[in-house]
């Protein structure tokens, strides 16, 4: 059994970046805008952190160099296809083309750069409790806001006025506008969280998870972290069970190959892909499912009418 | 007029609930109010008439703050207010009813009454007084349930209970009785009355001119953006207020002489459809027969089943239906799509214009080559052909006086009336055999609409069977020769328009079908369907 309390970790490692910028996709997209520059925002949320973390030695500072980077590369996203109504899908895998490319060309001066990974938690004691300990109290803490994110969010849209507004505007813009909302501002406010969580999403990859700088070290989590979305029907308690258990799978080749089972690597890459065909296939089967967590109102440009 | 409204105001001494003095508000290409002045006093229903496009929307959107006019005063209990957005209308006690609900479809009722609510602390509390409201003015309504499985009726009353939440003293209804039946038209006047007797100002838009008539003690007529007259509906009749509506004489819809009906062109015989929408109507054995030369109505409340109907006739629906449950001129159609439908004559009119009836995207004439380009010809060998495409659509927009800059004009930018005129045009100068027309004046002027009423009587005249599927009673009795009632999927057996009352109707669209609908079996339409010939 020892092999099992560093398979959880790894486990819970391999899940907090899906589970950030999952989450804030979630909120961008109940607010019926479909942002697919995940991976870009995450790639530059990622080298902002780690630049900033070795140019200044904090890993704070280099965290907050993450949300406000992931924030700037939403905001590009939210002009365009928000004000200037460009179309939403065309503008985000842009977003995500200039991620790549821009973090590379950034990051180029800090390839091969050294950091002390963000410390973990420790409570004398408690952290030292066999299994439980090092799973529940030994992570570093964006592995615990991940979680806090997450609960958030589902209290944010199930119990606040304000994310009734926010599901109001995704659900259906015309009467949000005619009732006398400001649809865009809404908006605005809900793609820059998205900014912000995968921003962070990226920090945790480049300050926690491998704590150094490789190009595009994002490997696809930003397209795990949308398919995750709609794995979860835009519900976050699936998506906190979601975002596990894509972790899990995306951990079982390694430890897979350890135990000397052979599994192509490929095959368990196309997974959560592969998991997600299959849920949307499910829930696309009965439309109620679709129609009562699915924004109506997503990926569509809002012009008010006159 | 702004001498009419000067005069009033000074009898009066009191000020005026809303007065609106000199508003003026032009777009680009357009000058939607011009100059407009009017006052609405304490407790008075107030109607503002006028057709499409007169600017009534805009004057609305302007006094609840949606947008803001370029020139002009408004005029509240006397003092001058400035109304940015809705929350500062609300905030002054102004209620408004939308025409297209302002309502959210995946959220419950009490979550759609507190968005609209300007400060809501505590659901709780928001709850009871929703109940304390429904009970007071009669609205039941349960608060939990989800928005879309309400019928048309129950939506409108949560846009109501949640006007009246807000202890309104100026109440806007914009067209509020379109997808009503007659007996909810009548309770919707009890509570307006009622509200009016409470000191409640009401501006209520409508153009069905007779419930005006019945519920308004003054009028204010718009024509072009410019306030054109005032009137007394109670001492004037539907038609001279349509006539100052639309600033010329209106002629009654020319019926003919009695129509002879041939034979039965469009044939459904027990057709019954399981919907795949989760909260679509299922069909059941539904009968009908439509003569060439005759008009036949399909009455009912919204949601009853029309628009599965309507699916299942122009084949839009890929469904198990029975084989020979659908026969155009005699040939069983029921596993044919739309063109193969199309191409035996038929033609089809959806109630939706935009997205269904025509590309919102695409030019007018494109629009028309869509539907049209097999019957006109209007490709060869693969090709469009400009000249007839263009000169097609051109001739659409002169017979039906559509107002539009023209063939080129995307169909998204025309007005709801004018696009289902255009639309409405498109189908009838196919010349088709069989025209199955959902809702053909929703949303239309009186102008358009009893245009829209003489094409659908011509082209009867022609020989063509048609089948209108309508919630407006007043075009079924002015244009059909026979109807039938859709409630619950059922349909009622078909009846002579000369022998059935408006109450009759009624009842039966409120689903007292089992009254009559058991005591029919399905032989008897036979006989039913013969002794309509004899009417």
């Amino acid at each position: 059994m020892e092999w099992l309390v560093p398979f959880i970790l790894t486990v819970i490692t391999a899940s907090t970046p899906l589970l950030l910028a999952a989450s804030g996709e979630l909120v961008t997209e109940k607010s019926g805008v479909l942002n697919l520059g995940v991976e870009g925002m995450m790639l530059v949320g990622a080298i902002a952190g780690f630049a900033v973390t070795a140019s200044s030695g904090s890993a704070i500072l280099g965290i907050l160099a993450a949300v406000v980077a992931g924030v700037l590369m939403s905001l590009i996203f939210a002009f365009l296809t928000l004000s200037l109504m460009a179309n939403q899908v065309a503008t985000g895998l842009a977003l995500t083309i200039f991620g790549i490319g821009f973090s590379a060309l950034v990051g180029s001066k800090f390839v091969g750069f050294a950091i002390d990974p963000l410390p973990a938690l420790s409570i004398p004691g408690i952290s030292a409790i066999p299994v439980i300990g090092p799973i529940l109290f030994g992570q570093d803490f964006l592995v615990y806001l991940s979680i806090a994110v997450v609960i958030g969010v589902g209290w944010f849209l199930a119990k606040s006025r304000a994310g009734l507004v926010l599901k109001a505007v995704g659900d259906s813009h015309h009467s949000a506008h005619a009732i006398g909302y400001s649809v865009i501002k809404i908006r605005y406010l809900a793609t820059m969280f998205g900014g912000a969580m995968a921003g962070l999403g990226g920090a945790y990859l480049s300050l926690s998870y491998t704590p150094m700088w490789a190009e595009n070290m994002t490997a696809g989590r930003g397209w795990i972290a949308l398919a995750l979305v709609v794995f979860a029907t835009w519900r976050p308690g699936r998506l906190l069970a979601g975002a596990y258990m894509f972790g899990l799978i995306s951990v079982m080749q390694l430890h897979a190959q350890g135990a000397g089972i052979h599994v192509p690597s490929q095959f368990m890459s196309m997974l959560p892909y592969l998991a997600t065909v299959i849920v949307l296939v499910i829930i696309s089967s009965d439309r109620a499912k679709i129609r009562l967590n699915a924004p109506a109102c997503i990926g569509q440009a809002f012009r008010p009418a006159q | 007029m702004t001498g009419d409204a000067g005069a009033e105001a000074m009898k009066g001494n009191a000020p005026a609930q809303l007065e609106v003095r000199g508003v003026t508000k032009a777009f680009p290409g357009c000058l939607a109010n011009d100059d407009i002045s009017f006052r609405i006093e304490p407790g008075e229903i107030h109607a503002l008439l006028g057709e499409n496009g007169a600017g009534k929307s805009t004057l609305v959107k302007i006094i609840y703050g949606v947008l803001q006019a370029d020139q002009g005063d408004l005029i509240w209990e006397g003092k001058p207010v400035t109304i940015h957005s809705p929350h500062d209308a609300r905030e002054m006690g102004v209620g408004l009813v939308f025409q297209h609900f302002s309502l959210f479809e995946t959220m419950t009722v009490l979550e759609n009454i507190a968005l609209a609510m300007n400060d809501v602390r505590d659901m709780a509390v928001l709850r009871q007084k929703v109940i304390e409201v429904e009970k007071t003015y009669g609205l039941p309504l349960d608060p939990d349930r989800h928005v879309y499985t309400l019928s048309v009726g129950e939506r409108q009353r949560i846009e109501i209970v949640r006007c009246l939440l807000q202890n309104p003293k100026l109440l806007i209804l914009d067209e509020p009785t379109s997808v009503l039946t007659p007996q909810e038209v009548e309770k919707l006047f009890e509570t307006l009355r009622r509200l009016a007797d409470e000191g409640c100002a009401i501006l209520y838009i409508s153009h069905k001119l007779h419930e005006v008539k019945a519920l308004c003690q003054r009028a204010t007529v718009l024509r072009g953006g410019k306030v054109v007259g005032g009137c007394d509906p109670r001492e004037e009749t539907a038609k001279s207020m349509a006539e100052m509506m639309i600033g010329q004489k209106l002629t009654a819809p020319d019926r003919g002489k009695q129509r002879e009906f041939g034979d039965v062109r469009l044939d459904v015989t027990d057709l019954s459809l399981i919907s795949d929408e989760q909260f679509g109507t299922h069909l059941k054995n539904i009968n009908l027969k439509v003569r060439g030369g005759e008009i036949m109505g399909v009455a009912g409340v919204a949601g009853n089943g029309q628009n599965e109907l309507f699916q299942a006739l122009a084949g839009e629906t890929e469904h198990e239906a029975a084989p020979d449950s659908i026969k155009i001129d005699g040939k069983s159609v029921a596993h044919f799509g739309p063109r193969r439908r199309r191409r035996l004559g038929a033609a089809f009119v959806p109630e939706e214009r935009n997205g269904h009836g025509a590309v919102p995207d695409m030019s007018l004439s494109e629009n028309g080559f869509l539907t049209a380009f097999r019957r006109m010809a209007l490709a060869a060998r693969g090709l469009i052909r400009e000249v007839p495409t263009r000169s097609f659509a051109d001739n659409i927009i002169k017979t039906f006086d559509v107002r539009t800059t023209g063939a080129g004009a995307e169909a998204g930018s025309l007005s709801g009336g004018n696009l289902q005129k255009f639309i409405v045009g498109r189908e009838i100068l196919q010349d088709p055999g069989v025209l199955v027309i959902s809702q053909p004046t929703w949303g239309v002027d009186a102008g358009a609409a009893s245009a829209i009423h003489q094409a659908l009587l011509d082209l009867a005249a022609k020989g063509t069977a048609v089948l209108v599927i309508s919630q407006d009673l007043d075009e079924i009795f002015a244009i059909c020769d026979s109807v039938v009632v859709m409630s619950e999927g059922k349909m009622s057996k078909p009846r002579p328009m000369a022998d059935v009352s408006i109450e009759e109707i009624g009842l039966l669209m409120g689903g007292l079908h089992d009254l009559e609908g058991n005591a029919t079996p399905a032989n008897d339409m036979e006989e039913t369907g013969g002794r309509v010939g004899q009417a």
